[in-house]
């Protein structure tokens, strides 16, 4: 007893002496990662620290909560961000809170190439890049098939689905019914005037649709269990998430819509003014290994980036894969990066929406 | 020569006691509001530029919307402040004059326990009774009163609900303490006078209890009017509470400037409704805050 407690003073004076963050960053100390629920999974993280000695901590966040949490502290708290790829460009460049990837560091090789492209496109400021792709997939439609049948995310708004169906209050539902109406946001994201005018024929058309909506879902689980009891009949919403339901009951579908599902393309950024980058780096190269990228997969219930990881050799997401994309991802719609400024205006348009009797 | 010292010495003890509290309004409630009120007269011309200007302000008096929402957190927060005196009221009176010993400190107790738990867990808790497939619905059904079960979230009376559960014991522990100061003989002496039961609450019982149903409602309203959780979760897509507009802009806009305008916005308007209050009650706030 006495020899232990010893041993750890003089370790402790040790560690005083020789300036503990040293120490700590060469023993790998403690990687910060902020993300979504799911993504970083604990055996996968009890694996990581076994083999480098790096302690990891998770908040789990959504991407505007990781823009405001990292905007505060000027890029500071966290060592590790996976925000979405289109939310990267712009702000970055209004608050700078990311610092760019030093692909040296990286096994890049590792990266299916056709997303590490989409992320060069909408990533890359002043010809460096500031993020790396993790893990994707599409937002669609979840439909109780016992309960009713719809096809397009304006059937959400059909006269006998009053109070039954569900959408966030965000910017993907916006775009989704500018595309369900016909129409191409992404095409006026320069054209800001084009752009407010096509938003308030959105918001007017969400309005009319309000009575629909039984709530405006904030987060995953709030939204699975109004699927689960029945109070919900449709909702727009992501493929893990509709998958999940699918397999705790049958009747439950995720199908893609008519007009297009929109994907969307979770990435690794680093903050700004984040402390361990080398544990950072460690957990990317560590995460992009086939066999743990697989198992991520698997938590989230969605397709990783790295090569070799496919998900689909799971035989059951492999049938609902097929059942909600018959043509595979083919009608899928990326999300460009967004222009500063954009949200200004989606945000006056969601209030609106929100205030609306 | 000893006298100055031991003045001295006294002044300095006297700034030590102080000095947590100082720095404490200082460094915590002081300088962010000045931070934030030099944040709310910015606008944006430009990514990352931003210049002086009352921008936000006019944002919030030309949008109607925001204007609305604001009147409506207030007109809530009245109501609900209302039904909790009036709530309130009865059980403070019956812990006081009504009950005495074990009785009391027990009746006390069950006030509180509900506040054992996270504001959160109680707000989810509503939500489990009141969904439509939740307990109440089901049990209207099965008691033949409904004949399909009802939604009764996400309506203005589940959210006045909410409210006024949250905020009971705010309301009844400073109407305790001023109802018990209260002489049983002045009670008698008013009925002996041929007052009837109203005339004593009127005449004798509330002039008395004034700065304690004063401090109950400047803390109920304060804390309805900041509410986020409850009006939030029970509230639903018609919620609209001022301070969701706040976190909104703060968090999913990434508009701290509006935040920041809305912020002080709020500030004020409670601070008017206090001062209203006092008005109209006739009480001075000095009387009040000593029975908070």
């Amino acid at each position: 007893m006495t020899a232990v407690r010893t041993r750890r003073r003089v370790a402790l004076l040790a560690c005083l002496l020789s300036g503990c963050a040293s120490l700590a960053n060469a023993a790998g100390g403690t990687l910060r990662i902020i993300t979504w629920a799911d993504y970083v999974p604990a055996d996968v993280v009890a694996q990581f620290t076994k083999e480098t000695g790096i302690k990891v901590e998770v908040a789990l966040s959504n991407n505007e909560e990781i823009i405001s949490k990292l905007r505060a502290t000027r890029g500071a708290g966290f060592d590790l961000a996976q925000p979405s790829q289109d939310r990267i460009l712009g702000p970055q460049q209004e608050f700078g809170i990311y610092k760019p990837i030093d692909l040296a560091k990286v096994q890049v090789d590792r990266i299916q190439p056709d997303l590490l492209a989409t992320v060069r496109r909408n990533a890359t400021i002043g010809g460096r890049l500031y993020a790396l792709p993790y893990v994707w997939g599409a937002e669609g439609l979840v439909v109780n098939t016992k309960r009713t049948q719809i096809n397009d995310y304006l059937d959400l708004c059909r006269a006998d689905l009053r109070g039954r169906t569900s959408v966030r209050l965000r910017r993907p539902t916006l775009m989704a019914f500018a595309f369900a109406m016909g129409k191409d946001p992404f095409a006026l994201y320069s054209d800001t005037k084009a752009y407010t005018a096509l938003m308030e024929q959105v918001g007017a058309r969400l309005i009319a649709c309000k009575a629909n909506f039984r709530f405006f879902f904030d987060n995953r689980d709030q939204l699975l269990n109004g699927m689960r009891s029945g109070e919900l009949h449709a909702a727009m919403m992501w493929d893990s998430g509709g998958w999940k339901l699918n397999r705790e009951n049958p009747d439950i579908k995720f199908i893609a819509p008519k007009s297009g599902a929109l994907g969307w393309l979770d990435t690794y950024a680093l903050p700004a003014r984040g402390k361990n980058e080398a544990a950072a780096y460690a957990w990317i190269n560590f995460t992009l290994r086939p066999e743990i990228a697989a198992r991520i997969a698997k938590s989230i219930g969605n397709f990783s980036a790295a090569k070799g990881a496919d998900q689909l050799t799971d035989p059951v997401l492999r049938a609902q894969f097929a059942a909600s994309f018959p043509e595979g991802f083919k009608s899928v719609r990326w999300y460009p990066a967004i222009p500063p400024g954009l949200e200004e205006i989606e945000g006056r348009i969601l209030d609106r929406v929100k205030a609306a009797k | 020569m000893a006298e100055t010292t031991t003045q001295a010495s006294q002044r300095l003890i006297l700034w030590l006691l102080l000095a947590p509290a100082l720095i404490w309004l200082l460094g915590l409630i002081l300088l962010p509001h000045l931070d934030l009120a030099l944040l709310s007269l910015r606008e944006r011309t430009g990514p990352g530029e931003y210049a002086f200007g009352l921008a936000q302000y006019r944002t919030f008096f030309s949008e109607p919307l925001y204007w609305d929402v604001f009147v409506r957190t207030a007109t809530l927060s009245v109501i609900a402040t209302a039904l909790t005196l009036l709530l309130a009221f009865p059980i403070a009176w019956t812990i006081a004059k009504l009950t005495r010993g074990r009785l009391s400190a027990l009746l006390f107790a069950v006030c509180l326990i509900p506040f054992w738990v996270s504001e959160t867990v109680r707000t989810l808790g509503w939500m489990i009774l009141l969904r439509e497939t939740g307990v109440l619905p089901s049990l209207l059904v099965t008691l033949g009163v409904t004949e399909v079960p009802i939604e009764m979230l996400y309506r203005d009376a589940t959210i006045l609900v909410g409210l006024v559960y949250t905020s009971l014991l705010f309301m009844v522990v400073p109407l305790y303490g001023s109802l018990e100061s209260l002489d049983d003989s002045l009670i008698e002496a008013g009925y002996d006078l041929g007052g009837n039961g109203w005339t004593v609450l009127r005449t004798v019982v509330i002039p008395h209890a004034a700065p304690g149903i004063t401090a109950g409602c400047i803390v109920v309203f304060m804390l309805t009017l900041g509410n986020y959780l409850t009006a939030s979760l029970l509230g639903g897509k018609n919620s609209l509470w001022f301070t969701e507009q706040i976190y909104t802009q703060f968090i999913t806009r990434f508009n701290w400037e509006q935040g920041a305008a809305f912020g002080f916005l709020l500030l004020a308007l409670s601070s008017v409704m206090v001062w209203i209050g006092l008005r109209l009650s006739g009480q001075r706030f000095s009387d009040v805050m000593s029975r908070t």
